[in-house]
C-alpha cells in the first residue's frame, strides 16, 4: 500500500512572522508534484517546515505521514520515516568526507532504531553502492573522499543532493530549486537523474521557477503558491501556463491574495529601508 | 623504613622528602638549589604575560602531598595503553613507578626506558648533562624550581646513537590518593640518529579525587634524530595541572610533538620547542576539548636559535558549557636563524554561548631573511549545519559529533600515529557524551 504525506491547514511562522497561511496538500508516494509560486511566497518555507527547521514554527495545523504526526518529530526522525529534502543551498561541513557522511545517513535510515555507536552499514557493501550510485549520476569517484561540500561548485553541491537522494531513496523527497543557479546541461543532467530515481516508490514534491525539470519529470499536480497559500491546483499544463506567461494571471484570479502579497512586500521594502 | 607522611611543601616537608629519596649527592645538589629558588621565586609575581588569563587562587598546595607510598591497588582505566603493542612500557602511580618493561633487544643494544628515582642512581653520565639543565631549567619560573626540588620520578627514555626503535613505547602517569602530588619528570634523550615513539597519558584512578600535578618534560633531540612524543592530559575534574614541557632539537633532528587535553580542572602547560642546530625542525599540534568549567590554557613558544630550521604549530580547540581556554603563542627567532620557517595557528570551535576563548598568537622576530606566519579563529557551530545533518537522519549528537570530530581532522591529519589518532577521536566522542 502506498503512504500517503498530508499537510492539513498549516500555519508557520518565522520570528513571529507568519508566513505560512493554511496550507493543504496530500501526497501519494509515486506521484511527481510540482509547487511553483513568486520568491516570497512561502514554498522554501514549506520545505523547512516540513523537516522540522527550528526557527519554522508550526502555528497550527498538522504535517503527517500514514496518519502519523510529524509535527513533534525531530528532523531526524522525520528524515528516518522517509522526507527527503535537497537543500537550494546545501552546507559544507569541513573535515567530514562525502562517504563517512553518506554512510552514518544510510545507515540511519535503513535502519530507523539504531542508536548512535550502533553498527553502521557494513563498509564493503556501502562502498560498492555508494562507487555504483556515483557511476549512475557521472559522479567523479574521488568525491567520495572530499569534504562535504567544502570547495564544491554550485552544480557539484546539487549533483551531491542527487546523490543522497539515489542512496537514501526516501518515500517523499522535496526538491528546494535543485534546478537554480546550474547551466543547461547540468539541468538536463539533473532531470535524467531525477527520473531515473522516481518511482512508484518514491514521491517528489518539485520547487521550481522554471520548466525544465518538470519537462522530463511530468507533475501529475501543479500547486501555485501565493502570499503563504496554495491558490491554486492543476496539472502540467498549469505549470506550462505559468512558465509561459508568469503570475500575472494568477494575481489577477486571486486579487485578495495578490493585495495581500502586494503588502507584505510593501512591509518588508519599508522594514529593509529602517534597517538601512 | 616507613616514612612518616609528609604534607605541603614547606622547609620540613623538603627536609623529610629529601631524606625519604637516599638519592646520589648531585642529585640531592639539584634539589637544595631548588628547593631555594623556590622560596625566593615564591617572593616575586609571575610573569603577567603568561599567568594574568590563569587563577590559581583556589590553588592550595599544602592540600598536596607526595605519597610516601604507592596504592597498589589503583586501577586505571587508561585510553592508550591496549591500542597498540609497545617495545616498552613505564607506570607511575602517585610519584612510585609500578611498572616497567623493555623489550630484551632494545636493552641489549643500550636503551634505557625506566624511572628517574632508579635511574639517576646508576646512570649519571648519561642523565646529569641533561636533567633540568637544557630544556627545563629550575630558575625559569617558581613552578619549574618547585618541580625541581620535589620530582618525584617519571619516565626515562634514553636511546643512544644510531639505534632506531620502530614500535611505540608508553608512558602512564597515574594519580590514585586523594591529595596527592604528582611531580613527575619526563626525560627523553635520543642521540645522534637514534629514532623512537613515545606515547604517554596522564589519568586518574577515581573520578572524585583531588590531584596536583607540577610536572616536566624534556625532550633532547640529538643531531639527525627523529621523535614523537605525545602527551595525553586525562585527569579527572579534580585535579590541577602545571607543567613546563619543552624540546630541544639539534642539527637536522626532527620532532613530532603532540599535546591533548582532555581532563583537569585547571591546567596550564608552557610549552617550548627550541631549534637549536641547523636545518632542525619540530611539528606541534594541540588537540583540546574543553568541556564544565575546564580552564585549560597554554603557553607556546618556538624558538629558533639556527639557520635554516622550521617549526610548524597547529592547535585545535573546542569548547562546551563554561569551559574556558587560553592559547598564548609566541615565535621568537634570534639574530641568526636566518630562513627560517615557522607557523603557528590555533582554531576554536564553541559549541556551547558561554564558553570562552581567548587566542593570542605573537612573533619576535630579530631575523630579517625568514618566513613567519600565525593566525588564529574562533567559530561557533553553525545551527544550519546541525539542521542540515539531522535532515540526513543523523541524530543531534550525531551531528554535533561529526562537526566536532571533522574540525579535528585537520590536526589529526598531522598525527603519524594511528593509535593516537584513534584514541584521541574515540576520547572526543566519549567526553560528547556519546553511549551514555
Amino acid at each position: 500500500m502506498s503512504s500517503v504525506l498530508k499537510i492539513e491547514k498549516l500555519w508557520v511562522a518565522i520570528d513571529d512572522k507568519q508566513i505560512l497561511k493554511g496550507v493543504d496538500l496530500e501526497v501519494r508516494q509515486g506521484e511527481i508534484h510540482a509547487l511553483m509560486g513568486p520568491n516570497g511566497s512561502g514554498k522554501s518555507t514549506l520545505a523547512y517546515a516540513l523537516m522540522g527547521h527550528p526557527k519554522y514554527e508550526v502555528t497550527e495545523g498538522t504535517i503527517s505521514i500514514d496518519g502519523v504526526s510529524l509535527n513533534e518529530l525531530e528532523p531526524d526522525a522525520r528524515a528516518r520515516m522517509g522526507l527527503f529534502l535537497a537543500f537550494q543551498y546545501p552546507v559544507t561541513i569541513p573535515g567530514v568526507k562525502v562517504a563517512d557522511f553518506l554512510r552514518h545517513a544510510v545507515s540511519n535510515i535503513r535502519n530507523p532504531e539504531r542508536k548512535e555507536g550502533e553498527g553502521l552499514l557494513p563498509m564493503r557493501d556501502f562502498r560498492k553502492e555508494l562507487r555504483s550510485r556515483m557511476d549512475e549520476l557521472g559522479i567523479e569517484q574521488e568525491f567520495a573522499r572530499r569534504y562535504l561540500n567544502d570547495g564544491f561548485s554550485g552544480g557539484e553541491k546539487k549533483r551531491m543532493e542527487i546523490l543522497q537522494l539515489a542512496m537514501l531513496r526516501p518515500r517523499f523527497a522535496i526538491l528546494d530549486e535543485t534546478d537554480s543557479g546550474l547551466d543547461s546541461d547540468a539541468v538536463r543532467f539533473v532531470s535524467e537523474a531525477i527520473s531515473r530515481l522516481s518511482g512508484p516508490d518514491m514521491a517528489i514534491i518539485i520547487i521550481t521557477h522554471h520548466e525544465r525539470l518538470l519537462e522530463i519529470n511530468k507533475p501529475q499536480q501543479t500547486h501555485v503558491m501565493l502570499a503563504g497559500r496554495i491558490v491554486e491546483h492543476g496539472d502540467a499544463r498549469l505549470a506550462h501556463e505559468l512558465h509561459d506567461q508568469g503570475y500575472a494571471g494568477i494575481r489577477a484570479r486571486h486579487p485578495d491574495v495578490a493585495a495581500e502579497e502586494e503588502a507584505q512586500a510593501v512591509k518588508n521594502e519599508t522594514h529593509a529601508v529602517v534597517k538601512t | 623504613m616507613t616514612p612518616a607522611p609528609s604534607t605541603g611543601f614547606d622547609a620540613k616537608a623538603f627536609e623529610r622528602f629529601v631524606a625519604t629519596r637516599g638519592e646520589p649527592g648531585w642529585v640531592v645538589d639539584l634539589r637544595r638549589r631548588s628547593f631555594d629558588l623556590y622560596r625566593q621565586k615564591l617572593q616575586e609575581p609571575l610573569t603577567p604575560e603568561e599567568w594574568k588569563r590563569v587563577d590559581l587562587r583556589p590553588l592550595q598546595p599544602n592540600r598536596f602531598s607526595p605519597a610516601a607510598d604507592i596504592s597498589t591497588a589503583a586501577q586505571f582505566e587508561t585510553l592508550l595503553e591496549n591500542r597498540a603493542s609497545f617495545a616498552g612500557v613505564v607506570s607511575h602511580v602517585d610519584g612510585h613507578c609500578s611498572a616497567q618493561k623493555l623489550d630484551d633487544r632494545l636493552a641489549a643494544r643500550g636503551v634505557l626506558l625506566g624511572s628517574l628515582t632508579e635511574l639517576v642512581r646508576e646512570h649519571r653520565e648519561i642523565l646529569e648533562p641533561h636533567l633540568l639543565t637544557r630544556a627545563v631549567r629550575p630558575d625559569a619560573d617558581r613552578f619549574t624550581a618547585w618541580h625541581a626540588a620535589f620530582w618525584t620520578g617519571g619516565t626515562v627514555l634514553y636511546v643512544p646513537r644510531g639505534v632506531a626503535i620502530d614500535e611505540p613505547l608508553y608512558s602512564l602517569i597515574g594519580l590514585a590518593k586523594a591529595g596527592g602530588a604528582d611531580l613527575s619528570h619526563t626525560l627523553v634523550i635520543l642521540e645522534d640518529g637514534a629514532s623512537a615513539t613515545l606515547l604517554e597519558e596522564t589519568s586518574s584512578a577515581a573520578t572524585d579525587t583531588a590531584g596536583l600535578h607540577v610536572g616536566a618534560v624534556e625532550l633532547l633531540v640529538g643531531p639527525g634524530a627523529n621523535l614523537r612524543y605525545v602527551q595525553l592530559q586525562n585527569w579527572n575534574s579534580h585535579t590541577w595541572h602545571l607543567a613546563r614541557q619543552a624540546g630541544v632539537v639539534e642539527r637536522d633532528g626532527t620532532l613530532q610533538w603532540t599535546l591533548a587535553g582532555l581532563g583537569s580542572r585547571l591546567s596550564h602547560i608552557h610549552q617550548e620547542v627550541t631549534l637549536a642546530g641547523q636545518g632542525a625542525s619540530a611539528e606541534v599540534n594541540g588537540v583540546t576539548f574543553a568541556t564544565g568549567r575546564q580552564l585549560l590554557s597554554y603557553y607556546t613558544q618556538q624558538t629558533h636559535k639556527a639557520p635554516n630550521t622550521r617549526s610548524d604549530l597547529l592547535y585545535k580547540d573546542v569548547l562546551r558549557d563554561e569551559a574556558r581556554v587560553v592559547w598564548r603563542g609566541m615565535i621568537r627567532v634570534d639574530a641568526e636563524a636566518q630562513k627560517t620557517d615557522g607557523y603557528q595557528r590555533n582554531d576554536s570551535l564553541l559549541l556551547s554561548p558561554d564558553c570562552r576563548v581567548d587566542a593570542i598568537p605573537g612573533l619576535e622576530i630579530e631575523a630579517d631573511d625568514v618566513r613567519c606566519t600565525h593566525g588564529a579563529t574562533a567559530g561557533r557551530v553553525d545551527a544550519e549545519q546541525i539542521f542540515y545533518c539531522m535532515c540526513r537522519g543523523l541524530s543531534r549528537y550525531e551531528a554535533m559529533h561529526m562537526i566536532v570530530e571533522g574540525f579535528f581532522h585537520g590536526v589529526y591529519d598531522r598525527i603519524a600515529v594511528e593509535a593516537v589518532r584513534e584514541t584521541l577521536s574515540r576520547a572526543v566522542e566519549r567526553k560528547l557524551g556519546i553511549g551514555r
